[in-house]
């Protein structure tokens, strides 16, 4: 992981990978969209609302996956002071954000026909709601500071709090009230969700991963590149 | 400089000026009383309300007292001092904590009969409340002091610590709410105070842990 600390090897990774994810992330993304838009059957309850699924389900996950990224960069940040890790972080926090708002946004978007209501104060929605909290006040504490270092520590400390407290959150939010629907892909006794449909959402998953993957990469790459070029801007002055 | 001295030193520093102390108290008070003119004085109604309102007051009188807590030490300094003498900086973090519930968390709970007169709470519920104000407000002193010391130079800090503070602070309402309301219907309370009890023995743990790594690093 430190033969990466070095911007200039990092740069060229990322620029010899980014082609093929990005490559990737369409693809997947080409054949996922297909078979959950035009491919998959309707639900026999939900009718064709049940699409919205496939890009709910998937965001869902992502956003809580970006989290603990965020967690773990924030953690080889302080505890290795590495680099990048910070510019990972920072690069990441909007994106996830992005995924908890669209989350936030498609489940509305499903509940009015479903539930005849655009919200209700339903645990998984209102730890959705909680979660996305988070990832502003992340964002937030990151660009609170004139020392870009400074906030850079402040923001890997609270993702760090931020991590431990989400399952107390999640789990307090579950006592208060639900209405959701239980977890029908990862159970003990296997998926209760008819493999027509789960064959499709697994593909979307996997063009979300690839997504978030393009997108890290690319934000990292001007988050560095932009550094760069603060730092030749300040030399350049120097020097005149 | 040991525990007890910054406990003391905190605390005579709150009592030399007493009207921050006495602000917050007011402030939960009036806050408190703002709710029957907006809801209406309906006295079925305010008895269903009154936990909900006395505990969401609590905590933003809380955050109210919350920037104080680290401010002015490190204004003049006194910050760099604490973290090089030989007391864990930690320690100290937990000192200036529990000062700061002596200070802005008991005198809430100590005025929080006087809600409950304003909303015609029966007495019987009124123990489970203040047990679970107890424990919740140290939870909430805690929890406030990682959100003062990561805010702590930043731009817009006071805006910046509510924003912090409040979804990490939402389980400490839904049981201490919850606590309060079975106390009241007469319900068991074991279970809910019980996770409050655990939320604040972790962030016992956690918080002078957190606060001490913000400050280490506001200071650098």
């Amino acid at each position: 992981m430190h033969r990466f600390a070095n911007p200039g090897r990092f740069l060229r990774l990322a620029d010899a990978i980014l082609p093929w994810v990005c490559g990737a992330t369409v693809l997947s993304f080409a054949v996922g969209l297909y078979w959950a838009l035009f491919a998959s059957p309707a639900d026999y309850q939900q009718g064709e609302t049940v699409r919205i699924m496939y890009l709910h389900v998937p965001s869902a996950w992502m956003s809580l996956f970006v989290y603990i990224v965020i967690a773990l960069a924030g953690a080889s940040s302080l505890i290795w002071r590495h680099p990048l890790a910070d510019v990972a972080a920072k690069s990441a926090a909007p994106i996830g954000a992005s995924f908890a708002f669209l989350t936030l946004v498609t489940g509305s978007l499903w509940g009015k026909p479903m539930w005849g209501t655009w919200w209700v104060w339903d645990a998984r929605l209102t730890s959705m709601l909680v979660l996305f909290f988070l990832y502003l006040g992340h964002m937030a504490l990151m660009h609170a500071f004139e020392d870009q270092t400074r906030g850079y520590r402040a923001a890997a400390i609270l993702a760090l709090v931020g991590v431990i407290n989400i399952p107390i959150i999640k789990f307090s939010v579950d006592w208060w009230s639900t209405l959701h629907q239980p977890a029908s892909v990862i159970r003990l006794d296997g998926p209760t969700i008819d493999p027509s449909m789960l064959w499709p959402l697994l593909v979307m998953v996997l063009a979300f991963k690839l997504f978030f993957v393009t997108l890290l990469l690319v934000r990292m790459k001007s988050e560095l590149l932009a550094a760069r070029i603060r730092a030749l801007s300040l030399a350049a002055v120097r020097t005149a | 400089m040991s525990l007890s001295q910054v406990i003391t030193r905190d605390l005579r520093l709150a009592l030399r000026q007493k009207s921050d102390a006495a602000t917050v108290v007011l402030f939960f008070v009036l806050t408190a009383a703002l709710f029957p003119f907006a809801i209406g004085p309906e006295a079925e109604i305010l008895i269903r309300i009154a936990p909900g309102v006395i505990w969401v007051t609590a905590l933003l009188s809380v955050l109210l007292s919350l920037d104080r807590l680290f401010m002015a030490d490190y204004e003049d300094g006194t910050l760099e001092l604490m973290i090089l003498k030989p007391l864990p900086l930690e320690l100290t973090v937990f000192g200036k904590v529990v000062a700061h519930w002596l200070i802005s968390g008991l005198p809430l709970i100590v005025a929080c009969p006087l809600i409950g007169l304003l909303y015609g709470l029966p007495l019987e519920g009124l123990g489970v409340l203040l047990l679970a104000l107890v424990l919740g407000t140290a939870s909430l002193s805690l929890i406030g002091a990682i959100g003062a010391a990561l805010t702590l130079g930043a731009r817009r800090g006071g805006v910046l610590l509510p924003l912090l503070v409040l979804p990490i602070n939402i389980p400490i309402l839904i049981f201490g709410v919850a606590a309060s309301d079975s106390g009241l219907s007469g319900d068991p309370v074991k279970g809910p105070l019980m996770i409050l009890g655990a939320v604040l023995l972790g962030m016992l743990f956690l918080a002078p842990l957190a606060a001490a790594a913000a400050l280490r690093q506001a200071m650098e």
